[in-house]
């Protein structure tokens, strides 16, 4: 630009793109440890996908508000998309891709899936990590401690209610064993 | 009755339910390519401006950028309609809203293309923007485009069925209220996202979060220059759509161009402020309704009228505006019909189709209005309506056919299942019951644009295995039209659900289906799909029948077998074999169906709006609790029967049923776009947080009632699900409320500052008080059926009796 130039909008300066070296972390995910490298930037959820190829998480809002995200970390949810991937390691994360296991999908996963809990599924891994956390700590929830647990967590297509329905029915089959 | 089905109506689990329980489920933004390039759109932070100069050079200099795109390289106009093109891949001299793409930006990784985007500069020539409907169609602003009907004025529509005035003139009681419905969005959880992957001989493939993959085809091949033939498209599983990802979008053609230019796969995600700006949500609508009522409680006339504040593009608001005046007609006798519409143009992101298009709007102050008119008259709101049915197989005013109408059974159903006759006016102070009905199209009689052509197409491959193949271009955005395509093709062939693949949503394997819009795809995907199935079972049978030495006729197809009726198990074979017989006599098994809608009795200008091959109808009461220390209102429980004719899966259709008044519930007390006028028009709340939608608090229990009387048009007789159970809610939410606390709300959403305002004036209602002049003119008149009309404009048929004197006297 000159002198001449009609004044633009004040536009942001380029930004000084130093040589950001990648961090290299052993993540412990569904139970297998991996060695990632990744920009130290980078949050958990886009780690997971973008560097561990993990697409089962999905993202929203980017800001926290959905839930969408939500993995397990040592059993505890997780937002995985306002969590720094570096502040990870060593710990117990769990996706969506590690609740099925070599006997079958999850309890919960099986009845979200028989119930139509899962619409266009978009929120499901959220829900089926935010759900399962709930069972950890409590066998037979009722329905309005299921509400609670569950009110971090947006669904645009269900109205909730076939999803409390198969949170209780999955409660069920894990106290029957 | 319905007949009773191996599959249809039951409950098994859809079929993509696990997978998207289990991660497997591909969105678009779950693909990657080597050498993949990551694209960002740089966007107007100016309401309404000339572009000057586009200057993309430091962009480009950045390292990791490997090309940049302005809109000087894909002049070429678009929309969804071709009566509003109005749309450029990227703005090519003018932008219209915050929001609006100007350029983009393709680099190696994502925080380089963000940063590349932050680095064009664009110089813009400030032109006055306009915010307000009523100051749009003033005209005192320049206008948003060069077509129209003048001015902002996107669309005007006037037409008349019946002396309206006459009729109002002699009514009993005329009412006439004011309604606002406020606009609001899909918010689908998934970000629009589409990726590009070129072919070393030209071809490109977009793979996208879309509704439409038929109509993006279209679009992107005109824009791109290309022959359709080298384009794909897929459209991935939709993370929920709700009428959002229906347009072609500026960033799906980009990506396409993007490839194409570098030759490397390119990926777009948007942020979901950026998804705020696509929106193509809801049009705000300001409505005036004039009903003349006898003093029995028929309906002699109705004129009503509708504003819609259109945003900055065309998208689907032409249709959006004739649908406001559409569906009047549908649920209750309107012997005389008027309707004037007006749609402008304002400098905010563009409004479309949301579920339920157009509709809500009108079917929310039409259900206040009646609710208003049975009090005035002392008739109890529920026999108002029974009073006031249309009847079945029947043709309205505005000459749309009615085939089955199941709404007195879901009014009945409803009445009996919230204890109605015993509670309303009965829960005390604060606590509230109101009704309200609505009906919808089973998908648009008529396509996007003209042609002769099906709506819908399947193909049916059988393996000598005894696997079948599905292939349909319908989209599946949550909705489960995946597994009504595999539950009507085993129905009719006599597998399981899992012995049928299905290969949908991608234009060079699949027959095209127009989209997942209008609530179609059970009705149309299905017709065609049975289609499809019969001929293959018919080619199965007769060489099965020829192996078994029986008639045709007797043979069975269930449980993966085929069998004589008469000797289920002495003679029969398995599916397979039947298959391989099949296959010896005819040659490879494939075959096709296809389904075009019955053409509509009306012939008039506009009549292409509203036909359908059915309509659904629902009934809905909800229970609501006011708080009149804080105006909030909360659902307490609703109970809402549906006539969906014959439900191909129960469980399914139950599940859209509920999600129908979830999302009626957040437009009723909650959801709003909301735009700061004096801050250049910026949107609000692009965010999730601060778009309020309901979370598990708010959702109340739903009681759901399904009236299955099958509909001769529908698959199995199946009607639509997905649409028309959100339309009640919000009119019944401000009937409860005016049974709580005896306030008339009319305007939506019902917010607590409305609900104050109300109890504090004197006559006891909040919401518009004024409507602007529409200069509507002189309607286009259209006599009734029982005016004895033809269907046509009456001008118009004397033009053309005047054409046709004429060509005689010639000859």
């Amino acid at each position: 630009m000159t002198d001449k130039d009609p004044p633009t909008k004040a536009a942001p300066k380029a930004p000084r793109r130093e040589a950001v070296r990648k961090a290299t972390l052993a993540l412990r995910v569904n139970g297998e440890t991996q060695e990632v490298s990744f920009l130290p930037h980078k949050t958990l959820l886009e780690v997971l996908r973008e560097d561990m190829g993990l697409t089962g998480t999905k993202h929203g809002c980017e800001l926290g508000e959905c839930g969408t995200c939500t993995v397990l970390v040592d059993g505890e949810p997780v937002l995985s998309c306002l969590a720094l991937a570096l502040e990870f390691a060593g710990r117990e994360i769990t996706t969506v891709e590690g609740l099925s296991g070599p006997r079958g999908p999850h309890p919960l996963q099986r009845r979200f899936a028989e119930l139509n809990a899962a619409q266009c599924g978009y929120c499901t891994p959220g829900f089926l990590l935010a759900a399962k956390s709930l069972l950890d700590r409590e066998a037979a929830p009722d329905r309005d401690t299921i509400r609670k647990e569950l009110s971090g967590n947006l669904c645009r297509c269900t109205g909730y209610l076939k999803i409390y329905e198969a949170v209780e029915l999955a409660a069920e089959d894990l106290r029957r064993g | 009755m319905a007949r009773s089905y191996r599959i249809i109506g039951k409950s098994p689990p859809k079929v993509d339910g696990l997978a998207k329980c289990t991660g497997a489920t591909k969105f678009a933004d779950d693909l990657a390519f080597p050498r993949m390039l990551f694209c960002k759109l740089h966007r107007a932070d100016v309401p309404h401006a000339r572009i000057v100069r586009v200057d993309t050079s430091e962009a480009e200099a950045m390292p990791g950028v490997v090309a940049v795109l302005t809109g000087a390289e894909l002049p070429t106009p678009f929309g969804i309609l071709p009566v509003s093109e109005d749309e450029h891949a990227l703005c090519l001299d003018r932008v219209r809203f915050v929001g609006d793409p100007v350029a983009a930006v393709a680099a190696v990784d994502e925080d380089t293309a963000f940063e590349a985007m932050r680095l064009v500069r664009v110089e813009y020539e400030p032109l006055p923007p306009v915010f307000d409907p009523a100051e749009a169609i003033a005209n005192r602003t320049p206008p948003l485009h060069d077509y129209g009907d003048d001015g902002n004025v996107h669309k005007r529509v006037s037409m008349e069925f019946g002396d309206v005035a006459g009729a109002l003139k002699k009514a009993d009681l005329v009412l006439e209220d004011i309604f606002f419905f406020q606009g609001n969005t899909h918010l689908p959880m998934e970000q629009h996202a589409a990726v590009a992957l070129p072919e070393a001989d030209g071809r490109v493939t977009i793979w996208s979060s879309t509704q439409t993959p038929h109509y993006l085809h279209k679009a992107a091949a005109k824009v791109l220059g290309m022959p359709p033939s080298r384009l794909r498209v897929i459209a991935c599983p939709n993370g929920g759509g709700f009428g959002g990802k229906s347009d072609p979008f500026n960033h799906e053609i980009v990506v396409a161009k993007l490839a194409l230019k570098t030759n490397r796969p390119v990926k777009i995600t948007l942020t979901r402020e950026e998804v705020f700006y696509c929106h193509r949500g809801r049009h705000p609508v300001l409505m005036r309704s004039r009903m003349g009522l006898g003093k029995d409680g028929t309906i002699a006339g109705l004129h009503f009228e509708s504003l819609l504040d259109g945003g900055a593009y065309g998208s689907y608001g032409v249709a959006s505006t004739y649908y406001t005046g559409a569906l009047q007609t549908v649920t209750y006798k309107v012997p005389v019909y008027r309707f004037d519409g007006v749609r402008c143009f304002t400098n905010k992101p563009p409004c479309g189709p949301k579920r339920g298009h157009g509709t809500p709007q009108p079917r929310f102050a039409l259900e206040v209005q009646i609710d208003k008119a049975a009090e005035k008259l002392g008739i109890d709101p529920a026999d108002f309506r029974l009073r006031n049915l249309q009847p079945p197989k029947s043709v309205t005013a505005n000459w749309l056919q009615i085939n089955t109408i199941g709404l007195r059974k879901c009014i009945e159903a409803v009445v009996e299942a919230s204890g109605w006759r015993e509670r309303r006016g009965k829960l005390g102070r604060g606590r509230g019951l109101g009704l309200a009905c609505s009906s919808y199209i089973t998908g648009a009689g008529l396509p996007i644009y003209w042609n002769k052509m099906p709506h819908s197409g399947v193909m049916v491959k059988l393996d000598r295995g005894g696997g079948v193949t599905a292939y349909c271009g319908a989209t599946e955005i949550g909705q489960g039209s995946d597994t009504v395509l595999a539950s009507c093709v085993a129905e009719i062939l006599g597998v399981e659900l899992l012995d049928v693949r299905i290969c949908v949503a991608d234009t060079d394997l699949t027959p095209v289906d127009l989209g997942s819009y209008s609530s179609r795809v059970t009705l149309m995907m299905g017709n065609a799909a049975i289609q499809a199935a019969e001929r293959a079972r018919d080619l199965v049978a007769r060489a099965a029948a020829e192996k078994l030495e029986i008639p045709v006729t007797r043979l069975v197809f269930a449980d993966n077998r085929v069998f004589d009726a008469e000797d289920p198990e002495g003679k029969g074979m398995s599916f397979a074999q039947a298959v391989v017989c099949a296959e010896a006599k005819h040659g490879t098994i494939a075959t096709a169906g296809s389904y075009t809608p019955p053409q509509s009795p009306g012939r008039y200008r506009g009549a292409g709006v509203g036909p359908t091959p059915t309509y659904s109808y629902s009934a809905c009461v909800t229970e609501i609790a006011a708080d009149e220390e804080t105006g909030g209102v909360a659902a307490r429980k609703i109970w809402i029967a549906h006539d969906i004719g014959q439900a191909i899966n129960r469980n399914l259709a139950i599940g859209q049923v509920e999600g129908g008044v979830y999302m009626g519930l957040g437009e009723a007390l909650m959801e709003e776009m909301a735009y700061r006028p004096r801050r250049a028009g910026v949107h609000k709340i692009p965010s999730m947080l601060e778009y309020k939608s309901p979370t598990t608090m708010e959702m109340p229990e739903v009681e759901t009632i399904l009236i299955e009387e099958p509909d001769d048009r529908g698959p199995f007789g199946a009607k639509e699900v997905g649409q028309g159970p959100l339309l009640p809610v919000m009119p019944a939410v401000a009937n409860a409320l005016f049974d709580a606390l005896g306030v008339r709300v009319d305007q939506i959403p019902i917010t607590p500052e409305l609900v104050l305002e109300a109890l504090g004036r004197e006559d006891r209602r909040a919401g518009p008080r004024a409507y602007p002049d529409l200069r509507a003119g002189k309607p286009v008149r259209i006599l009734t059926p029982e005016e004895g009309g033809d269907g046509y404009e009456v001008e118009q048929e004397r033009k053309e009796k005047q054409k046709r004197r004429e060509q005689r006297a010639k000859a």
